[in-house]
């Protein structure tokens, strides 16, 4: 860990003196299903007219980690260069019978699982490459998880700046104060991904955020 | 039919096992980071409740996922783990985070904190709202 800390200062230095000009890494982690591809897919979208990954309402779709390079954002006359890397959900569980649910036949439930379990530690793997994470959490679950919480710590130790996003706030159950009281040190936005709602303000906070870096 | 009997079997048979077994914050601290994920995950992949005083270091957690995420791919019957890492994070006083601090430094640990592993073929979910901790059972 300290040796971490010692690349992460090093690894600030040289992003300061290079800030302008290199793209930065841009991570989307998050539990299942909260719509981290969705967003992901959005913001490539608007900004290359390319999307990054397909979107499926079967946990644990996104299996393998997705990115897409040079993506420009310009927001307000401001610009950035991301490389966006979107990951498969994390977990610490997974059960090939919950696939069944969802119709999947039992011989790819079980391959999917595997493949699942694989993206999950890709995902952990790929946490010390980023220099900027947003954390979609699903805004009508409850955010006292451990997942989120693990995520989030391990982040503020490597310290790597983090935006949350609290999605879905388009449905009825989505509620934003709850996510805010769990994370109170941390900037948090509410936006639907599915519908594009509120993204003036995620690029607003992204912007913000990524002067941390 | 016979498929649903045995499916109620195999349920019956991971409650009968269960038991809930307790590491003291001295133990887990005389452990390395791979002797601490190793004994957790020995103990809960024999269908037993863990319960820590303490907690693991947050890379310590993640690797506790990322070594789930491994075991699940070579075993048929594990399925995961449920995680709940419980503290008493109200204090927002000064003088309550000092007198934390001072009884921090003299355990050599923080004792207000519990670590909750479960079998995730056992516990279905650790649901944590601030003020209250539930554990739901399969079956």
């Amino acid at each position: 860990m300290p040796i971490k800390i010692v690349q992460n200062f090093f690894k600030r230095i040289f992003n300061n003196l290079f800030k302008n000009r290199r793209e930065i890494k841009l991570g989307f982690y998050g539990p299942t299903n909260a719509g981290k591809t969705s967003l992901a897919n959005r913001i490539c979208k608007d900004f290359t007219g390319e999307e990054i990954g397909e979107v499926s309402k079967i946990p644990h779709h996104t299996r393998n980690i997705q990115f897409k390079e040079k993506v420009e954002i310009d927001y307000k006359g401001k610009k950035m260069t991301f490389k966006i890397v979107d990951t498969p959900g994390i977990a610490t569980k997974i059960d090939y019978e919950d696939f069944l649910k969802y119709k999947v036949k039992k011989k790819e439930a079980k391959s999917r699982a595997k493949e699942a379990t694989q993206g999950v530690i890709e995902s952990i793997k790929w946490l010390d490459d980023m220099d900027l994470v947003v954390i979609v959490l699903d805004a009508t679950k409850n955010p006292y998880n451990q997942v989120n919480i693990t995520i989030i710590g391990n982040l503020a130790a490597r310290k790597i700046p983090v935006l949350i996003v609290a999605n879905k706030i388009d449905l009825k159950k989505a509620d934003i104060k709850k996510i805010e009281a769990a994370f109170p040190e941390y900037d948090i936005v509410g936006i639907s991904a599915k519908y594009g709602k509120n993204l003036e303000e995620f690029y607003e906070s992204l912007f913000r955020v990524s002067k941390k870096i | 039919m016979k498929k649903k009997r045995t499916k109620k079997k195999k349920n019956t048979r991971n409650l009968n096992k269960f038991s809930i077994q307790f590491i003291t914050s001295a133990e887990i601290k005389e452990m390395n980071s791979e002797e601490r994920i190793k004994t957790i995950l020995e103990i809960v992949s024999e269908n037993n409740l863990l319960i820590i005083q303490g907690k693991l270091k947050p890379e310590e957690e993640t690797r506790l996922i990322g070594n789930t995420m491994a075991l699940i791919g070579k075993s048929n019957d594990f399925k995961g783990v449920e995680l709940a890492i419980i503290s008493d994070n109200h204090s927002k006083n000064f003088l309550d985070k000092l007198r934390k601090n001072i009884v921090k430094m003299l355990s050599g640990g923080d004792l207000g904190i519990i670590t909750i592993v479960g079998p995730a073929t056992v516990v279905k979910e650790i649901q944590r709202n601030p003020k209250k901790i539930e554990l739901f059972f399969r079956n």
